[in-house]
């Protein structure tokens, strides 16, 4: 790890939504490229970021489309830069053609999905966490993804930077999945200085342009990176390839392409995931949340709490890759998971694959464009605790 | 032959080694495909402009011109279809010293790509654009394309185009390239000077060149063979530099009007985003050149 | 906790007005505050609105609920939210844009010209500002020292003379109100904080 490029960062306390904190965390991290289409409720970061990157070296351009947005800030990841795009539903769609090219291209870059009602237009300016199973498998074929999930504006800056730094580790493209509320919701940040700001820097290749094969893979599974311009002349496509980034139109080679895309991430999920756990000893009940719901949730446990139920809470940081082994542990422990979120169930699904029957998994659903009313939570929290 | 001929024999270089990828060779275009000669044109241009490939990178999107990023010998790229313009846009915009170049198909640029080349071209973004028009889609096939003369045989027009197609010049000029010529894979010394021009000028270029496909093409349409085609080249392009763009369309086996038709002066887009910054920020700002150091 | 919402018509600096509260409160007045807004086309028509959530806990639930202050800058937006304030909860407003209803003469209701003393000072757009004066002396929510530290990185650089000179007035209008009055007004209780009862999803067609 290195530290931040004091020039992006802007130390000291702010009174920032959501989305704009979003956008120093990027600047922290040192993200000098940003290209994105507006959509809300996504926009007010690439906002700040056009108003921010003229004086810090970057480079902000608005593209025709969250198409060309995905596919510009692949580009620029491979041109050397730290790269990022946001956007909501509609956009989202768009960008999981080259989404995909980003896993297969090993492109570490950055993703916002400020999440809307959907399907459709939906609700533009209200929350939902509706797109959580798209972050997973919305793009076509095999493949593992990392994405995280704040609940308020200050985790919106830390978590942008962690998924900087992820990406950089896994070379892997990597999602921050917000919502509405998070996004447009404003309170105080305080960022650190750039020595106390943790960067993982690009695993760049040092060895000499003979040696290098862009897809031979190091000891941890993620091969070495060069940029272009660098005299490597190396080749690199969405096809199915071998180490030498050359297509390969065989079973085999799919075999070990696809597979280690999925094994670099699947074999070290302990090492990825970042969870909050709370009063896991002797639960009854586990209520599982993720971003502006685990915060929600809060005052229905510690009310379930006041009452006399033992009910844990485990909140999911990172969503995907989901954190399997934990629920397959927790499951032999507890009566019922509790699993609110703000569609009509999705991550539930997952800890009801995990528990496999042997604990309850009681789904707290919402359409979309509000929050959980906590009565809803805490209610489910009774069910399950009898 | 006898053994010691064989050995007197040196190995058989191609001119262009390196600047292939010749651990790629054979490659996986059909007998007569004008994909060959125009890569040749591309890297003599380069050769011509006595330029490190170290500051050379292709982008391809799909199709058969897709796959020109996996033979030439630079940083290459073989994105998604219609993607290479954004895609170049950005490895551009991040690093604008280096001579970032699309490669790509008529559909891949015009159809899936439309959108992007059009606000590329508009935005005058410092990348060259080479359009490979064989005027179908030939590797899915030999589908209509948004480049299929009105008229001309497709297995997605089995009766015969009616859909008005593109002029390729004429879109570029419209969208504010700085630079657009049009010539054929027969043309090669020309079409050599043409991509050259484009590399090394500023701004958004355009060089399209029209490419027998005669697996397909020709075949659907009775054209005959690829030497065929070269021959109907040969008898029906008319050279007509500055030509107006409006009077380049191309009608079913007509007159093709090659030429050089566009070649201007515009601001690309780092350099107007240079000069404007300049002017709101002064001395705080510092001129861009590229997000990496 | 304190809930307030600070309301008006597009253009009146309501949002702005919001921000500066929670601004003060989270960065001067060391509480946590939360601050939502509507956004869409719900929020550039007439009746705008910001929430704002103070608290010397960490607030969860993010969203108003009931408020106990409410200032208002419009009769459509007194209309549209002056109705749901909890009992016994403060009400702000201009005094020359909104005519309360009868009923409302009765609860704590302060008034103040703020557009009119705003447009005194040379600028009507300090309005909000001066309301922010007044909402700082009688609702005693966030602290004046707070605010006057905090005012002058809240608004663009060119009207920082303006918006002090709005800041003050309102304020002083607001102590000298409180001044007439026979005792201090005491503060709002309620009960728990609770969701409120399932709304119906704002509406936005975009």
């Amino acid at each position: 790890m290195i530290t931040a490029d004091p020039k992006g960062v802007l130390t000291g306390s702010h009174y920032l939504d959501g989305d704009h904190a979003v956008a120093e965390g990027a600047l922290a991290a040192g993200c000098r490229f940003f290209a994105g289409y507006p959509i809300t409720p996504s926009t007010e970061v690439a906002e700040r970021i056009s108003a921010r990157f003229p004086l810090v070296g970057g480079l902000f351009v608005q593209m025709e489309d969250e198409l060309a947005s995905m596919a510009a800030i692949l580009g620029g990841a491979w041109g050397g830069a730290k790269s990022m795009s946001v956007t909501s539903g509609p956009g989202f769609s768009l960008m999981m053609e080259n989404l995909g090219l980003g896993v297969m291209m090993e492109v570490p870059t950055v993703l916002v999905n400020v999440q809307r009602g959907g399907p459709s237009t939906g609700l533009p300016t209200l929350p939902a966490q509706a797109d959580m199973m798209q972050a997973r498998w919305g793009s076509h074929g095999d493949y593992e993804i990392i994405a995280l999930s704040p609940s308020s504006p200050q985790e919106c800056f830390d978590y942008t930077i962690t998924c900087f730094n992820l990406s950089e580790k896994y070379r892997v493209p990597v999602l921050l999945m917000m919502d509405e509320c998070v996004g447009h919701m404003t309170e105080k940040i305080v960022i650190p200085k750039a020595e106390e700001i943790e960067i993982e820097p690009r695993k760049w290749f040092k060895g000499s342009t003979e040696d290098y094969l862009p897809y031979k893979p190091d000891d941890d599974m993620v091969p070495w990176m060069v940029k272009v311009g660098d005299g490597f002349r190396f080749h690199t496509t969405g096809l199915t390839h071998d180490e030498r980034g050359y297509p390969v139109m065989s079973a085999e080679c799919q075999k070990d392409n696809v597979g280690r895309l999925v094994d670099k991430i699947r074999s070290r999920v302990d090492e990825i995931v970042i969870l909050e756990e709370e009063e896991m000893e002797g639960a009854d009940v586990v209520v599982v949340s993720y971003g502006i719901s685990s915060r929600v949730a809060i005052p229905a446990v510690e009310r379930a709490r006041a009452d006399g139920m033992k009910v844990g809470s485990l909140r999911l940081v990172t969503v995907w890759p989901f954190p399997e082994n934990r629920i397959r542990e927790l499951a032999g422990q507890v009566k019922a998971f509790v699993v609110p979120e703000i569609n009509l169930g999705q991550i539930c699904l997952e800890v009801e694959r995990c528990a496999a029957g042997r604990a309850e998994t009681i789904l707290v659903p919402h359409a979309g464009g509000w929050v959980h009313d906590d009565e809803d939570i805490y209610q489910a929290i009774r069910g399950g605790a009898k | 032959m006898t053994a010691d001929k064989k050995a007197s024999t040196p190995d058989p270089k191609h001119p262009m080694e390196h600047l292939l990828r010749m651990d790629r060779m054979p490659h996986i275009w059909c007998p007569t495909c004008g994909l060959g000669t125009i890569v040749t044109a591309f890297a003599s241009a380069i050769e011509k402009l006595e330029m490190s490939l170290d500051d050379v990178v292709v982008v391809s999107g799909i199709g058969c011109t897709g796959r020109v990023a996996g033979y030439v010998k630079t940083d290459s790229f073989h994105t998604t279809h219609g993607r290479a313009i954004p895609f170049a846009t950005g490895l551009h915009l991040v690093n604008p010293k280096l001579k970032t170049i699309v490669i790509s198909g008529d559909g891949d640029l015009f159809s899936i790509g439309g959108n992007h080349f059009i606000h590329a071209a508009r935005r005058n973004v410092d990348i060259t654009v080479i359009c490979v028009n064989n005027f179908i889609y030939a590797m899915t096939g030999g589908q209509v394309a948004p480049t299929t003369p009105l008229k001309a045989n497709a297995s997605t027009m089995p009766y015969g185009n009616f859909e008005r197609p593109f002029s390729i010049p004429y879109l570029a000029d419209s969208c504010g390239a700085v630079y657009v010529a049009r010539w054929s894979s027969l043309h090669v010394r020309r079409l050599t000077t043409a991509i050259a021009e484009a590399i090394a000028k500023p701004g958004f270029s355009v060089v399209e060149v029209i490419s027998p496909c005669s697996t397909l093409y020709s075949r659907r349409n009775r054209l005959g063979t690829g030497l065929d085609l070269m021959k109907f080249y040969h008898d029906n392009c008319e050279i007509q530099h500055g030509a107006d763009t409006r009077d380049l369309d191309i009608g079913f086996q007509e007159k093709i009007i090659v030429g050089k038709f566009v070649d201007r002066d515009r601001p690309t887009y780092v350099d107007s985003m240079n000069e404007w910054y300049g002017e709101v920020f002064g001395d705080k700002y510092e001129s861009y050149e590229g997000s990496v150091k | 906790m304190n809930e307030i919402r600070i309301s008006g018509f597009g253009g009146q600096g309501v949002i702005r007005c919001g921000y500066i509260i929670g601004r003060i409160a989270a960065l001067y007045d060391d509480k946590h505050a939360t601050l939502t807004q509507s956004f869409g086309p719900e929020a550039r028509g007439s009746a705008c609105s910001a929430q704002i959530l103070v608290d010397a806990e960490p607030i969860r639930y993010p969203y108003l609920t009931q408020p106990d202050t409410v200032v208002a800058m419009s009769q459509e937006a007194y209309d549209k939210f002056g109705s749901d304030l909890v009992e016994g909860g403060l009400l702000l407003i201009d005094e020359d844009l909104v005519k309360p209803t009868p009923s409302d003469r009765e609860r704590r209701m302060y008034a103040i010209p703020s557009t009119r003393i705003a447009e005194e000072l040379g600028n009507r757009i300090a309005g909000n500002i001066v309301m922010l004066g007044f909402f700082t002396a009688i609702a005693g929510i966030v602290s004046v020292d707070a605010a006057r530290k905090a005012l002058p990185s809240s608004v663009p650089e060119r009207f920082i003379d303006l918006n002090l000179a709005a800041f003050e007035k309102g304020y002083e209008y607001g102590v000298e109100l409180l001044a007439k009055e026979p005792a201090a007004p005491a503060r709002p209780k309620k009960a728990a904080r609770k969701a409120p009862v399932k709304k119906a999803a704002k509406k936005s067609d975009k």
